[in-house]
């Protein structure tokens, strides 16, 4: 901080923290110092329990009510009907024979995104980690450049690739250049799709990548130098050392990519809004919607179909560290 | 350039440049122009006028027809090179447009009119960082009110959160109290759960508050982070106990204890926690989208995503909106990259 504003700020810093000596002095002499942690720890405790706490046992207040009201009090039980209503389907795998056929729509779409996504986040980030691990020059430098869109908004991530993806975008320039005709890459329900998950592992790759690129340097060296003593290749070293002792990170950065994953929504929101038709409408994107979005809101229904979600998180949580104790 | 030379010719071996460097150098130059590129044509496209923008094929650099100020005439004119019936080029400017027909002159002499058919001249452009979409956008787009709310949310929140944070992470990490593990295990345990999963009741808990509309009502939900209390507990548990039974000893209070040597104690973890704090709330869209339904009251993100899904898209304006949008963070990440990076790399959050 510069001298003047320094100047202009301590005397009014010093007279919060001298308003705060008196107010917390005296606390402490009243109640003594072990009882000083309460008050400590009350202003968290108490933003934390009103806006996380409250509202996650809330949800489930939601989920059994029906009706459009948005205040509890105006809201009839009516048991599990959300959830039914959720799960009213002729076949589960055909959305058109579902009651809530968006909502089915948006499982699958999201559950294809989840397994694309994470795999080839995983693949690349490994794979990136590891050559920024060996012996490079400027080896900073190219981390930040892997690491430069993880801090760019989604919705600025979005309008970058929308603008080089749109009909007389970048690539189709490039495409007509070579002679091939136009392709809608944001209306056609392939390519859409396709490139949503492109976008969002150039996103955030680098943070993973990073990650990954931490642990490695974790692994001893001299475990390296002495496997090729005994005359081991450089891929015995990486399945035998290197995968071994990076599952721990690994883990970490599966079950965060995964986490990340499911609850996908404004990459894709500002880049195709769930389109073309409901092509990349994602489970978030559908709570959003239906809660908040449309005329009717179904405040229950957002509320069942949130908690669906916050399930399956758990339990892909639950099960990667699982199978991972399991293994060891 | 022998900086260059020596980072190309670095080898794996002692003097022959092995075949995996050459792989590796490729995979990172290839990555270095798949991560900037589009970041790159973004701002480049940015300093395009309205026309060259919408133009196809879309060129590398923005171009802008040269314009002559000629006297006789108001309005300065752009100019041709106009391929006569001779088969002569010469450069002129153009007075009117009457159908297939064109009304040039010549600069030189202003007089004598030319006429020429529209498809034989070819404009002259020259290369033009033009700052015009700039002071557009900034006018049609009122981005002097969201950067400034963008800027309050940004900063009120992270400095709550890192006060609310350290209190509680001083408390659970230097006190021993009844409830003390109960409070924390319910901290970590919501870890995990994110805002889109309680969309619908915090909503109805900001409403009750009153804070729908608000900015505060952006600001307080998210300020009381359990990866934030996680963070600076676990710092905290490597600062000596000793040092607090010599303040007391001393006869501070418990609160100078928290200001005068835990908070300059823990300055490396409340820094991280405060840059990841900056680019939560800078990045953050779900729940400033919900609660926030007044224009005027929208952040940068939010007015952005509004303005580009309006009917008509109006690229020039959207891409240099979307690089003032980026230049803060940008900024910041140029100047903390380093502590940013290692800040991930230990805690393996964002």
């Amino acid at each position: 901080m510069t001298r003047a504003a320094s100047r202009i700020f301590s005397p009014i810093y010093d007279i919060i923290v001298a308003i705060l000596d008196v107010i917390f002095g005296s606390l402490q002499r009243l109640i003594g110092i072990t009882n000083m942690a309460y008050v400590f720890v009350l202003p968290n405790l108490l933003i934390f329990g009103i806006f996380i706490l409250f509202p996650v046992i809330l949800n489930f207040f939601y989920a059994f009510t029906g009706s459009t009201e948005f205040l509890l009090a105006d809201r009839p039980y009516v048991g599990t009907q959300n959830f039914d209503q959720l799960f009213d389907c002729g076949s589960f795998l055909d959305p058109n024979s579902c009651r809530e056929d968006l909502f089915w729509r948006a499982v699958f779409n999201t559950a294809g995104y989840v397994v694309f996504q994470v795999s080839l986040m995983v693949i690349i980030s490994l794979f990136t980690a590891l050559i920024l691990n060996r012996k490079i020059k400027a080896r900073g430098f190219f981390r930040s450049v892997f690491f430069y869109p993880v801090l760019l908004s989604p919705i600025v991530v979005a309008l970058i690739w929308k603008w080089i993806l749109q009909e007389n975008g970048l690539f189709n320039g490039v495409l007509d250049g070579l002679g091939y005709d136009k392709v809608m890459f944001l209306t056609n329900v392939g390519w859409a799709r396709f490139w949503v998950i492109i976008i969002s592992v150039w996103a955030y790759m680098g943070f993973y990548t990073l990650i990954l690129l931490a642990g490695l340097q974790a692994i001893p060296t001299t475990l390296y130098e002495a496997a090729q003593i005994d005359g081991a290749t450089g891929w015995d070293a990486f399945r035998k050392i290197t995968l071994p002792l990076l599952r721990p990170t690994m883990l970490v950065v599966i079950i965060l990519s995964l986490i990340r994953a499911v609850q996908i929504f404004d990459i894709i929101f500002a880049f195709t809004r769930g389109g073309p038709g409901t092509a990349t409408l994602t489970l978030v994107q559908y709570i959003y919607d239906i809660g908040f979005a449309s005329p009717a809101r179904r405040f229950g229904t957002a509320s069942a179909a949130s908690i669906l979600m916050a399930g399956v998180l758990v339990v892909a949580t639950l099960m990667q560290l699982y199978i991972n104790r399991e293994e060891n | 350039m022998s900086a260059v030379s020596n980072y190309l010719t670095r080898t794996r071996g002692k003097n022959s440049l092995h075949v995996t460097d050459m792989l590796t150098y490729l995979y990172l130059s290839l990555g270095t122009i798949i991560m900037f590129g589009p970041v790159l044509w973004l701002i480049i496209s940015s300093f395009k006028s309205s026309g060259e923008v919408v133009k196809f094929p879309p060129r590398l650099l923005p171009y802008q027809q040269e314009m002559v100020t000629i006297e006789g005439y108001d309005e300065p004119l752009p100019l041709f090179n106009a391929t006569l019936e001779d088969g002569s080029v010469r450069q002129l400017a153009q007075v009117r447009r009457i159908g297939l027909e064109s009304q040039l002159v010549d600069p030189a002499n202003p007089e004598e009119i030319i006429k020429v058919p529209i498809d034989q001249r070819e404009p002259v452009e020259q290369v033009v960082f033009s700052l015009a979409n700039y002071q557009e956008g900034i006018q049609s787009f009122n981005f002097a009110r969201y950067l400034w709310n963008s800027v309050f949310v940004t900063v009120m929140a992270t400095i709550l959160t890192l006060l609310v944070n350290s209190m509680a992470a001083f408390a659970l990490s230097k006190y021993k109290f009844r409830g003390r593990n109960t409070i924390f295990i319910i901290m970590i345990s919501t870890l995990m759960v994110p805002i889109s999963v309680i969309l619908v009741p915090i909503f109805l808990v900001i409403t009750q508050v009153g804070w729908n509309n608000t900015l505060i009502g952006i600001i307080v939900p998210g300020a009381a982070t359990p990866t934030g209390v996680f963070l600076l507990r676990q710092y905290m548990l490597t600062i000596p106990d000793e040092l607090i039974d010599s303040a007391r000893i001393d006869g501070a209070s418990e609160w100078r204890i928290y200001l005068q040597i835990i908070l300059p104690l823990a300055r490396p973890a409340l820094a991280v926690l405060m840059i990841f704090s900056i680019m939560w709330r800078w990045n953050d869209f779900l729940w400033p989208k919900i609660v926030l339904t007044q224009s005027e009251l929208f952040t940068l993100q939010v007015g952005l995503q509004t303005f580009q899904s309006d009917l008509t898209i109006q690229w020039h304006l959207i891409l240099a909106m979307t690089v003032l949008t980026m230049l803060p963070i940008t900024f910041v990440f140029a100047f903390l990259q380093k502590y940013i990076t290692t800040g991930i790399a230990t805690t393996g959050m964002k």
